[in-house]
């Protein structure tokens, strides 16, 4: 026999022409659906490395071995003056892995739930959601490798430390944002993903993970630090390199454009999301 | 109150045509037309309602089930739904073949909105049903064609819900399993269930519905009695030997 249903009396759905997509209705829709958010963001997390087999250990392995890698190059053939270079380039990198990574992913996972927004009425952030979701997860495991170099360099804990969290939560509600934007217009326009890939390894080159911002002349260091991804990076490695909160030029440079990313890429979704159907 | 109210309901889709860049930024005239996929319809259903939609290739019914799902919004009018939806609309939506057959009943039941203790009570039973309690931990992709379809619909129909919307998919599996279907709509019926079911098969909507819709080119054509609509399709099939279809 069937199982009898949870009945909730009174679930009536009305759609209607020109019906708006409302910020709090598609946020009821998503915590209602949070059984479904919960399984998309453990299949990100546990699909991508069911097949290998050292399975989730890449999770931490990825940024280890990368690390390694930019650590000889950059250390040794180029040298650049920073007191432990690696921590300074690990604790770059990996927010720009988690920014780098989100975006691309967000686009990718909701052009291939297409089919499923075809059959299922889901929210349809929350594709972008999980992605984010699973994204910090993996950064959060990431900082493990860094841990431990932290401590086998001998660096001391600093409460100022404590304040990566906050760091990496505007660094997410950036990413959300721009992530949410991009994956709405690439369901319209799929070169959008190619576009963004392209931008990406040109970011990744001119913001400062790999080098120091004080390599550069003065009078192109404005430049650089028109490129918003500065801020995020810079934001996120200042706690744990230098040991210090980040400035309040630097935290309100980067709320600032943590908002402005978040509400773009709802104005977007808002738009455009409505008439996702013939285009999926 | 109706379970399902549909009202002047248009759907138009944007032209498909993909523009090359030239004529896009040309902007010049005679771009590809909108294609109208419903017009005007009208509907109420019942609750407890065995309710069948019939029409040819593109006559619009998979569109007019979407819409009552909430899945394509309307381009005019307004639908009403009252109750907990089922939306079968293709089995095995969202399955993941590295995902075992027990998680992908998990994730299929998240996708029709069901929680976690809910899928816990009711996944032995699902098992049970499928047949396939020997290979429901390993990945999917090791199932064949058949055992995903069994699996697919043993999670869709296990879920209990108030509005069933079924989109032919009676059209898969063998004769034992299109038995298996049938018994398991008639058993939603009897919960008191409404069903809308979608169809080319007129002898599974005369036996299943007792009210149905014939729609062609995106218009309501009859409306009524299951076996008259059945009927007045059929004549008009066999008055005409190629049906005019329409391309989506």
């Amino acid at each position: 026999m069937s199982i009898a249903l949870e009945r909730d009396e009174r679930v009536v759905h009305r759609y209607f022409a020109g019906q708006k997509t409302r910020f709090l209705q598609e946020w009821r829709e998503i915590l209602q659906s949070g059984h479904l958010l919960y399984n998309l963001v453990h299949r990100d997390l546990t699909v991508r490395y069911k097949r290998s087999i050292l399975g989730a250990l890449w999770t931490l392995l990825h940024p280890l071995l990368l690390t390694g890698i930019l650590v000889i190059v950059f250390s040794h053939i180029f040298r650049f003056d920073i007191e432990h270079y690696e921590i300074y380039l690990l604790s770059g990198l990996l927010p720009w892995t988690f920014f780098a990574q989100t975006t691309v992913s967000s686009m990718a996972a909701t052009a291939w739930n297409g089919p499923l927004m075809k059959r299922v009425r889901v929210p349809k952030s929350i594709f972008t959601l999980s992605t984010t979701i699973s994204g910090l997860i993996n950064l959060a495991i990431s900082y493990l490798p860094l841990v431990g170099i932290m401590v086998i360099n001998g660096i001391k804990f600093k409460p100022a430390m404590l304040f990566l969290p906050v760091s990496v939560a505007i660094l997410a509600v950036f990413t959300f944002g721009l992530s949410l934007m991009l994956s709405t217009i690439s369901i319209y326009f799929v070169d959008v993903r190619e576009m963004f890939a392209v931008a990406l390894t040109a970011l990744m080159y001119l913001t400062p993970i790999i080098w120091p911002l004080k390599i550069v002349p003065p009078r192109f260091q404005q430049i650089i630090q028109a490129n918003p991804l500065y801020y995020f990076v810079e934001m996120v490695r200042i706690p744990l390199h230098a040991g210090i909160i980040p400035s309040a030029k630097l935290l309100t440079v980067a709320i600032v454009m943590a908002l402005a990313s978040f509400l773009f890429g709802w104005l977007t979704f808002r738009r455009m999301s409505r008439g996702f159907y013939p285009h999926l | 109150m109706s379970s399902i109210v549909c009202r002047d309901i248009s759907v138009t889709y944007p032209p498909q045509k993909a523009p090359s860049l030239k004529e896009w930024a040309l902007r010049r005239g005679n771009r590809a037309k909108p294609f109208q996929a419903l017009t005007d319809v009208n509907l109420t259903i019942e609750p407890g309602e065995a309710f069948g939609i019939v029409g040819g290739n593109g006559a619009g019914k998979s569109t007019l089930l979407r819409v009552i799902a909430g899945i394509i919004p309307p381009t005019r009018g307004e639908v009403i739904t009252r109750g907990v939806l089922a939306p079968i609309i293709e089995l095995g939506t969202g399955f993941d073949g590295e995902l075992s057959g027990r998680e992908n009943i998990f994730f299929n039941g998240s996708l029709l909105g069901r929680s976690r203790a809910f899928m816990r009570r009711c996944v032995e039973e699902i098992i049970d049903f499928s047949g396939l309690t020997e290979f429901i931990d390993a990945p999917l992709r090791t199932y064949s064609t058949g055992m995903v379809a069994r699996l697919a619909f043993a999670v869709a129909t296990t879920i209990d819900a108030e509005i069933v919307l079924l989109d032919e998919v009676l059209a898969v599996g063998d004769a034992s399993f299109y038995d298996r279907c049938e018994e398991r709509i008639r058993r939603f019926h009897q919960t008191g269930a409404t069903i809308v079911f979608v169809s080319h098969d007129l002898v599974s909507v005369r036996e299943l519905c007792t009210r149905a819709v014939w729609i062609d080119h995106g218009r309501v054509v009859t409306i009524g009695d299951a076996n008259e609509v059945a009927d007045a399709y059929e004549k008009r099939m066999h008055a005409l030997p190629a049906p005019a279809v329409a391309t989506v």
